[in-house]
Parts: structure tokens; C-alpha cells; sequence
């Protein structure tokens, strides 16, 4: 198992490697100077001679690769290019952000998803499940931008049920000191139930429309992989032993059938990542995602550079955890 | 007794010719097909959807998108859709009903901030879309297969060097890396189609490679290589064809997510640029109009795209269950 967990850590080196290459050389692909690119055609010689200062672009290639991968590995993803911003500092808002939203949708279609899977499988090939997999289908058809478009015309500006701008009222937490930057988690460590309330109702639109392609997959993967399980053996075993049928569908499918189920969870958690680019940016949700977006248009380039590689290396981490995972819940699994 | 020893010459007589035994398989092929109900819906879909994608371009060859705009006609309703909605839904005896003689259908989704139809502009960016997502899953396909399969074929350092770089690929989320690609060679419509292509290159490659390999090891290929067959003969005669089913399902599904992402980037302003229509962009348009109220500058390049990707998918379920009955759920 240690064998098998070393080999996946020393394999990912190269990937890794390999997009903070890809990521490095975005500023370098452009056509033109990059100098020129951030600033515009009507920069003055001495403006540019600053930028190509300030971005290291007057010393070789390969120093300049070394010096952002070194101070990326020490812990500093640099400065944005307009403003001499410090980006540490602003990920540490923009960070939780992000994950507050994956983690609240990834929640949402997790609650919907497997019971809507359960109830199909037992169901199977009733109204019920054609119900189901329609749902699913619709799910995964629906492109987020379309859907976010949606609930904000229907539950924000017709019934206006819901706020669907930003994260906080600002007023609310004017002297809110942040723990760990989650608002719903930091209000309730505080106790402050009308932060809370706030945080939950700016946070439902858009981790209910993150949520909608995940849900659906999850529906689809967990009937099926319970399909499977419920017509093995011991099932029939455990109906004529006289279990209740809740206690076979819990206890002996569902457990039977979690490893797919894991995975698929892992695999869309990486997914997220893509789907927050868009949906931050519907619902001018200050993340990571909406950041990446903005700095492309405002052609910050480092900003990029580090958003890029950042959300990359998120995503082939939590892909290796997934697949270490599989390797902790099935002991049948033998590895290396 | 002697009259029923069968005539020997029979059996040749009965073997069918290669023509017939395809035309037979194809005629097996479309009516398992026919059973299944998804590739039936599907399949009507995606034939509605590249019917307007062919007709609209021809039907209306001398649309402007700079030269429709009416200002006078910003933000119209959708005029006859509406009359209609009105006259079934409220009562006709507090709201009379306008004869339909008199309803004008000038605007049937109504126009945008410049006073374009977005009748018109739905049809030509369904084309756009459609168009874009289709070449480049061609693309993809075609790039992505001839790695996928030589790499599979020759193995050792080949198939090292080609599939740790689709690793490199996948490794980023979809979007993502459209939205890198784009950012290095400009937005616009032919750098997000390259861009959607290339993040689909490395699932066509791991599909062709694991039949290709599967099939190496098969006797006929051991044979045809024995008899001094070379290697791209084949992957031509051998490799390609019996690859050829899987590849078809993923490109079906394949085309349902192209057109998410096309619509994706146009929407995040990096894909078809002003004027020129295109569902994604329509989309952007229509957000802004959103909190006035003006809810169908959003809804009909929406629904436009639900459409076409429920078509995809749906095709592409039911070529699954037909094509690959190992997969079948």
C-alpha cells in the first residue's frame, strides 16, 4: 500500500511538471511582447521597459522559468501586473470563495443524488425510474450559464426570492474577522445567525446551479452500480434470511455498491473547478474562477499564469486522492 | 435414398457477397437502432438540428448581423407569442382579444438592445454553433484517433511519449484549458473551435489505444503480419474498422460537450465575437436584459442549446446500447 502510494506521488511529478510548463509558457505564446500585451499599443517605451523589469522578461528563458517555479514552490505566487498587487494575499479571500461554493454544491448533489439513484434502482423500470433518468439526462444537458441564467431570472428577479449578487452584504460584516474565510462556517464558529442567514441565502443559487450536472451523474451512477449489486447472491441470501428490505438496500447493496460511486464523486469535485469559472462569473461570486476570467480580460498575465497552475494542480491532486481512495475501500484491490 | 444427399455447389451459392452481408448489417444496425426510443428522440433531434444549421445559411444567404439592427424596435416583445399566451391564458372577456388577422409577427422572439430579431439571429447562431462544435470534433477525432491508434499499435516509447503528453492535457479541466488556449492565440470563433479540439484530442487517443491494443493481439492481425503485411496496412485494413464503433459513440457525446463549450466560450465573451450571432454570445446579451425583465433575449438561444446537446446525448445513449453492448447500463 506504501509502495502503491509512493508510485502515484513520484508519477504525478511529471504531469505536474509538465503543466507548470504549459502555465508558464502562456505568457510567452502570445504574439508580440508581453509588455505590450498588458499595457496596450500606446504604452510609452519607459512604461514597458518597467513591465518587462518588473516581469523578468529581460533575462533568459529558462532563469526566468526557474525563478516563478522557485518562488512558486516557496509559497509565493507572485505579483499581478497591474497594481503590484500581492496575489497571496488576494487568494486568501478569493480561495475560500471558491471553495465554499464547490463544497456547498458538491453537498447539494450528494443530499439529491444518491437517494434519487437508490429509489431508481429499487424502482427499476417503473414511471419512477423513467422519472429519474430523464431528470439526469435533463441534467447533464442543461449548461450551467443557461441554467444560472434561469434561476436568476425565476427566483431572483420574478418571485426575487433570493439574492444573486456577491457573496456578503457588506454592511453585515463590516468588523467580521475571518477564521477560515468560509462565511457560513465562520458564522456559525461566531454564533452570528444573521451572517449566517445572509451567507446561506447569497450562497443558494449559484451552489444549486453548480450542482445540477453532478447530481445528475450521481443519480446515473449510483442506479446503476446498485442495479448490479442487488443482483448478486447474498442479496437473495439476505431476502430469504427475512431482512428488511430497508436493511438490504442500505446495509448490503449501497455499501457494496460505493466504489464507483467515490469515484464519480471525486471525479466531478475536479469538475467543479471548470464549472465555478462560469458560474462565479454569472453571479459575481468573488473566486478564483471569476478572478482567472477577469485577469484574462485585463490581460494580467502573472494572475493567470498562477490561476492556471493552481487550479491544475487541485485538479490532479484530487484525482490521485480519488484513486488512492479506491485503493483504502477496497482491500481487494492490490496494488503495486 | 439417394435423393437427399444436398448438392455440394449449394453452400457457394448461399455464401452472400461482401456487399450484401454490409448491406445486411446495416439494415440490423438501423433497426436495433430503431428500437431504442433515446436513439429514436435523439436521433429526430439532431436531424431537426442540422436541418436548420444547413437551411438557415442558404434560406436567409444575405443576413447582415450589422446592417438588421431597427432602433425603434429595441427590446420588442416577442409579438405574436405573446398575443397568443395572452388570448388562451387570461380572460378574454377582461382583456378583448385582438383578431389574429391583426396580430403582427414581425418579432416572433422578439429583438434585442439593437433592435435585431433574435428570431433571425437564433437561427444563424444555431448554425454557428453547430458548425463550430461539429469541425471540431472532427478535428479531434481525426487527431486524436491517428495518436491513439499508432501509439496503441507500436507501443514502447511511442505510445510513452504520446500518452504522458494527453496526460498533460487532461489533466486540466476542459474549460480551463480552452479558456488557456484562447488567452495565447486571441479570442474568436476559430480559436476556441482549435481550443474545444484540442481538449478533446486526448479522449479519442485513450479510446483508439485501448482497441488498437486490444486488437494487436488478436490471431488475424498476428497472421496478416506473419504474411509480411506493413504496419500501416494494418492499422488501415485491421485496427481502423473494428475500432470504428466506440469511436462513433464517444464523437456523438463528444458533440453534446463541443457545444457546451463553444456556447461557454462565446458566452465568456473569448469565442464569436460582435455582431456576428452565436447561442453562447446571445446568452451574454441576454444576462444584461435579464433584470429588466426582458426574458427572451435568454430564453430562445437557450433553449436553442438545451436542445441540441439533449439531441447528442440522447443519440448518443442509444448508439451505446447498439453499437457497444458492453457498455450498456
Amino acid at each position: 500500500m506504501m509502495t502503491y502510494i509512493l508510485r502515484r506521488l513520484l508519477e504525478s511529478v511529471p504531469v505536474l511538471l509538465g503543466i507548470s510548463v504549459l502555465s508558464f509558457s502562456i505568457l510567452h505564446l502570445i504574439p508580440g511582447d508581453p509588455a505590450v500585451g498588458i499595457l496596450g499599443d500606446r504604452a510609452t517605451p519607459e512604461n514597458v521597459e518597467r513591465i518587462r523589469e518588473q516581469l523578468g522578461l529581460n533575462r533568459p528563458l529558462h532563469v526566468q522559468y526557474v525563478n516563478w517555479m522557485g518562488n512558486i514552490l516557496e509559497g509565493d505566487l507572485g505579483r499581478s501586473a497591474r497594481g503590484n498587487v500581492s496575489i497571496n494575499n488576494e487568494l486568501r479571500t478569493r480561495f475560500p470563495a471558491t471553495i465554499e461554493l464547490a463544497l456547498a454544491a458538491m453537498v447539494i448533489s450528494m443530499a439529491v443524488g444518491l437517494p434519487m439513484g437508490i429509489i431508481a434502482a429499487i424502482n427499476r423500470n417503473t414511471i419512477i425510474d423513467t422519472a429519474v433518468m430523464m431528470f439526469a439526462l435533463t441534467g447533464v444537458s442543461i449548461p450551467i450559464f443557461v441554467l444560472g441564467l434561469l434561476m436568476i431570472y425565476v427566483f431572483g428577479v420574478e418571485l426575487g426570492w433570493l439574492p444573486f449578487v456577491g457573496r456578503m452584504d457588506i454592511n453585515l460584516v463590516r468588523d467580521f474577522e475571518p477564521i477560515t474565510g468560509l462565511y457560513t462556517v465562520d458564522a456559525i464558529l461566531r454564533g452570528d445567525w444573521a451572517v449566517l442567514e445572509e451567507a446561506l441565502r447569497r450562497l443558494a443559487l449559484p451552489a444549486l446551479t453548480l450542482s445540477t450536472i453532478p447530481t445528475a451523474i450521481i443519480a446515473r451512477i449510483t442506479r446503476s452500480s446498485m442495479l448490479e449489486t442487488l443482483n448478486q447472491d447474498y442479496i437473495r441470501t439476505a431476502r430469504a434470511k427475512g431482512l428488511r428490505s430497508n436493511t438490504i438496500v442500505l446495509r448490503h447493496s449501497l455499501r457494496n455498491a460505493l466504489l464507483p460511486i467515490v469515484t464519480v464523486i471525486g471525479l466531478q469535485l475536479g469538475a467543479l473547478l471548470s464549472g465555478a469559472v462560469l458560474t462565479e462569473t454569472i453571479f459575481s461570486w468573488n473566486g478564483v474562477g471569476k478572478w482567472l476570467l477577469d485577469s484574462i480580460i485585463a490581460r494580467d498575465y502573472p494572475i493567470v499564469q498562477a490561476m492556471t497552475l493552481l487550479l491544475a494542480a487541485i485538479y490532479i491532486m484530487i484525482n490521485l486522492l480519488v484513486d488512492l481512495l479506491y485503493a483504502v475501500i477496497d482491500p481487494r484491490i492490490r496494488y503495486s | 435414398m439417394a435423393a437427399t444427399v444436398e448438392p455440394v455447389i449449394s453452400l457457394r451459392a448461399r455464401r452472400p457477397s461482401a456487399l450484401g452481408s454490409r448491406l445486411q448489417s446495416a439494415r440490423d444496425f438501423a433497426r436495433r437502432l430503431w428500437k431504442s426510443p433515446s436513439a429514436r428522440l435523439g436521433g429526430f433531434i439532431v436531424l431537426v438540428c442540422f436541418t436548420i444549421a444547413f437551411a438557415v445559411p442558404i434560406v436567409d444567404s444575405d443576413y447582415q448581423a450589422l446592417g438588421s439592427s431597427n432602433l425603434r424596435a429595441r427590446y420588442a416583445e416577442p409579438d405574436c407569442v405573446v398575443r397568443f399566451v395572452e388570448g388562451v391564458v387570461y380572460d378574454s372577456e377582461t382583456k378583448p382579444r385582438i383578431p389574429w388577422s391583426e396580430v403582427a409577427c414581425n418579432y416572433p422572439m422578439g429583438a434585442d438592445k439593437n433592435g435585431r430579431g433574435i428570431f433571425d439571429r437564433v437561427g444563424h447562431g444555431f448554425a454557428v454553433t453547430l458548425r463550430t462544435s461539429v469541425l471540431a470534433v472532427s478535428i479531434a477525432l481525426s487527431i486524436g484517433s491517428v495518436i491513439g491508434m499508432v501509439a496503441g499499435y507500436l507501443s514502447g516509447w511511442v505510445d510513452s511519449v504520446a500518452m504522458r503528453s494527453m496526460d498533460i492535457i487532461l489533466a486540466f479541466p476542459a474549460l480551463l484549458l480552452a479558456i488557456a488556449i484562447v488567452t495565447i492565440r486571441g479570442p474568436g470563433l476559430t480559436n476556441g473551435m482549435i481550443a474545444v479540439a484540442i481538449t478533446q484530442i486526448p479522449i479519442y487517443a485513450r479510446l483508439s489505444r485501448s482497441m488498437a491494443i486490444s486488437i494487436r493481439n488478436t490471431e488475424y492481425v498476428t497472421a496478416a503480419r506473419s504474411l509480411g503485411t506493413h504496419s500501416r496496412a494494418v492499422i488501415w485494413r485491421h485496427v481502423v474498422p473494428n475500432s470504428l464503433a466506440p469511436l462513433i459513440v464517444q464523437a456523438t457525446l463528444g458533440l453534446g460537450t463541443a457545444v457546451i463549450e463553444t456556447a461557454a466560450l462565446g458566452f465568456l465573451g473569448l469565442g464569436q465575437q460582435p455582431p456576428n450571432p452565436e447561442l453562447g454570445k446571445m446568452l451574454a446579451e441576454g444576462q444584461q436584459g435579464l433584470l429588466s425583465g426582458k426574458w427572451w433575449m435568454m430564453a430562445f438561444p437557450g433553449a436553442a442549446i438545451i436542445m441540441i446537446v439533449l439531441g447528442f446525448n440522447l443519440l448518443g445513449d442509444g448508439l451505446r446500447d447498439v453499437l457497444d453492448p458492453r457498455l450498456k447500463k
